[in-house]
């Protein structure tokens, strides 16, 4: 009954922009004004994501994770912030669109899934009735309809007892379970794009592993595409197919799991590697951290923001490379560092993975 | 539930003792002797004596508490006659029994409070809505501005000044009066209406400071997000996600004002000579009249431990996290 709603209610996808892709996002800005001056949270941001796929994007706190998938959901305030950029959803261009037709896909054709579950959920009305009501909203489906999906979606994402834990409020809830409610939230009305912004953050490892896992078995279910934020690299390395890593409102390395995580070519991406405690490793063996701060996004420092904390900075050839041009971060598998090719090579192979194991 | 409220009734009892006792004991603090007013110029010992006696103040006063206490239970006998339970004796002034009396002016209370208070939670919640809606636009500064003029205003100011204008210049309405509803509705609303507006002032600002930050706090959550994540319109996440949890201090701040209010709005119906507790309470202080005081004491405060309980009651209806145990 959903589908069929669906397809008379949404024109058949158009030629997607010239990438085709079914998310495509291209020269994405997003500024926000404050008192202390404009925060360019995102920075000239493309990427995009095929149905069926799943997108993770890595990096440190603050650097435009999360801002970037608000803004393609449309939920930032309008007064105090600044969208530019291409968002095309199916071909459908989401910056700038109007309020009401982006309400119309919140919940319906894209949906999200928050970190938190505790606060994210509403502690005033039951499970049951906030699933629910998305569905309603979409689908036009009656109280009664909506109660039967909101349990049956429950069941799906594996809450024992569904017809009576729908009508539990989210604080009767375990934290896992209450990661599930949110799941089958998100998932009410079958979206084609799904975000998950750090969505095991707050779970423990045992429920975050059966969460993982309940997302790839729906994805499959669903075909939806997924775009997974987190900074955890365990977790990334277990659900995603393509990597962004982040870093200060910009894309810095992009490829598919395997190549960025075996074969990272940016020397942030190394520092967050090599920050990683490894199971195999030496108990006395002291982590790396990458040295310095997240830098500001008030005042972002001038060519490529990584410049600062980089221990690859001198090896550039020309003179202020680092600290003068932003590189560019080629289509396709790439990243966005003025190092050549060779340099790469040569300092991952002699000087990162050995400390990989 | 029913555990809560038979916990709370007990604890209620307990503090209405307390403030029995208190007022009591303070009021012979007072270095005023009511038989004494009572007797009048030509006073003689011999007088004074009997009037102490019929007042009842003859004897030491931890005695005279434990009689005037069990009298609202089981009642007392007085020279005037027989006061049968809830007894508070009679007044020292007016030799009027003092419960007649507090019921006799309780409705007068009751229609001032209750209308003004329909005014100013309409009005208040309403402006802080509207104000937490348009957040930092001019009409959020209007309301924010105008809430906090009006809270540093005084009933005293500007009922004399209300009734100045609307009574004396431009005689739209009459002077305020109390008329029992059920005699002549008309003359009732009418005779309130200034009254109300002017004890609104004071609670509208407060209550529309409250309404638009607790909105503005709610809608700051992370639960309103999401809602809108799912594709609830505004409208709908403001009214059903955010108002509902700005409830929560609002029925906390109205709790309390409502009880004070029923309790006697002293000042307001001073200001406009409405016969109400407040009046009474003031009256009976004056007058030295222990009964009078003791009866308007307890008959406040017991409003305002009830309407306590209510609130706490209240949470329970509003946030399911609150069990009543």
């Amino acid at each position: 009954m959903n589908t069929l709603t669906k397809e008379a209610d949404v024109p058949a996808p158009r030629d997607a922009g010239a990438s085709g892709a079914f998310l495509s996002v291209r020269d994405l800005y997003v500024h926000f004004d404050t008192e202390g001056g404009t925060v360019k949270a995102v920075d000239g941001l493309s990427f995009d994501l095929e149905r069926g796929r799943t997108l993770g994007i890595v990096g440190e706190s603050g650097s435009g994770k999360s801002v970037t998938n608000l803004s393609i959901l449309g939920l930032h305030n309008p007064r105090k912030t600044a969208v530019s950029g291409e968002i095309l959803l199916d071909g459908q261009e989401l910056t700038g669109a109007r309020e009401k037709t982006l309400e119309s896909l919140r919940g319906n054709k894209m949906a999200m899934i928050f970190q938190d579950p505790l606060t994210a959920l509403s502690p005033y009305y039951t499970v049951g009735r906030q699933i629910s009501e998305p569905y309603r909203k979409h689908t036009g489906a009656s109280k009664r309809e909506a109660h039967l999906r909101a349990i049956e979606m429950l069941d799906k994402v594996g809450i024992p007892n569904a017809k009576l834990r729908v009508n539990d409020y989210p604080h009767q809830f375990s934290g896992g379970m209450r990661q599930r409610a949110m799941i089958a939230m998100a998932l009410v009305c079958n979206p084609d794009l799904l975000i998950a912004d750090e969505p095991t953050t707050a779970l423990d490892v045992t429920v975050q592993a059966q969460i993982l896992d309940l997302l790839k078995d729906l994805q499959q279910e669903f075909g939806s595409a997924i775009i997974f934020i987190t900074h955890d690299l365990g977790v990334i390395a277990n659900v995603a197919d393509d990597i962004l890593v982040m870093y200060g409102g910009r894309a810095v390395e992009r490829g598919s799991v395997k190549e960025v995580l075996r074969q990272p070519r940016h020397p942030y991406t190394w520092g967050l590697l090599t920050s990683m405690p490894r199971l195999t490793g030496d108990v006395n063996e002291e982590l790396v951290p990458i040295k310095g701060t997240p830098p500001s996004l008030l005042a972002p420092p001038p060519g490529c923001p990584f410049n600062p904390r980089c221990e690859y900075v001198n090896h550039v050839a020309g003179d202020h490379s680092c600290t003068a041009d932003r590189p560019v971060l080629p289509p396709g598998r790439g990243a966005a560092c003025h190092l050549t090719a060779e340099q790469k090579q040569t300092f991952f192979t002699e000087q990162i993975k050995p400390r990989l194991g | 539930m029913l555990r809560f409220f038979s916990r709370r009734l007990l604890g209620a009892i307990v503090i209405l003792l307390v403030i029995s006792a208190v007022t009591f004991f303070l009021f012979y603090a007072i270095p005023r002797d009511p038989a004494m007013l009572a007797c009048g110029k030509n006073c003689t010992p011999d007088a004074l004596e009997v009037i102490r006696k019929n007042m009842g103040i003859d004897k030491p006063v931890p005695v005279q508490y434990w009689e005037f206490m069990s009298g609202i239970v089981t009642g007392r006998d007085f020279a005037q006659g027989s006061c049968p339970a809830p007894c508070f004796g009679y007044s020292f002034a007016s030799s009027d029994p003092v419960w007649d009396t507090i019921l006799d002016r309780f409705p007068t209370t009751v229609s001032l409070s209750l209308g003004g208070a329909v005014v100013f939670l309409t009005i208040g919640l309403g402006a802080g809505m509207i104000a937490a809606w348009k957040r930092g636009t001019l009409a959020d500064k209007v309301f924010s501005t105008a809430s906090l003029v009006l809270s540093s205003m005084q009933i005293y100011f500007v009922g004399p000044l209300v009734m100045a204008l609307l009574v004396f210049n431009l005689g739209l309405l009459d002077q305020p009066k109390y008329v029992p509803l059920s005699e002549d509705p008309a003359g009732w609303f009418m005779g309130l209406l200034i009254p109300w507006m002017v004890i609104q002032i004071i609670f509208t600002a407060n209550y529309t400071r409250l309404s638009r930050s607790s909105m503005i706090e709610q809608l700051a959550e992370d639960h309103v997000r999401t809602a809108r994540a799912k594709g609830m319109s505004g409208k709908f996440v403001f009214f059903r996600y955010a108002w509902r949890g700005s409830l929560i201090p609002i029925v906390t701040i109205f709790g309390v004002d409502l009880g004070s209010l029923l309790g006697g709005a002293m000042i307001t119906e001073w200001t406009f000579s409405l016969p109400g507790l407040g009046k009474l309470a003031v009256e009976s202080v004056e007058q030295t009249d222990l009964p009078m005081v003791m009866g308007v004491m307890l008959f406040s405060a017991t409003f305002i431990v009830l309407f306590n309980v209510l609130v706490d009651a209240a949470y329970a209806f509003i946030d399911p996290r609150v069990r009543l145990a």
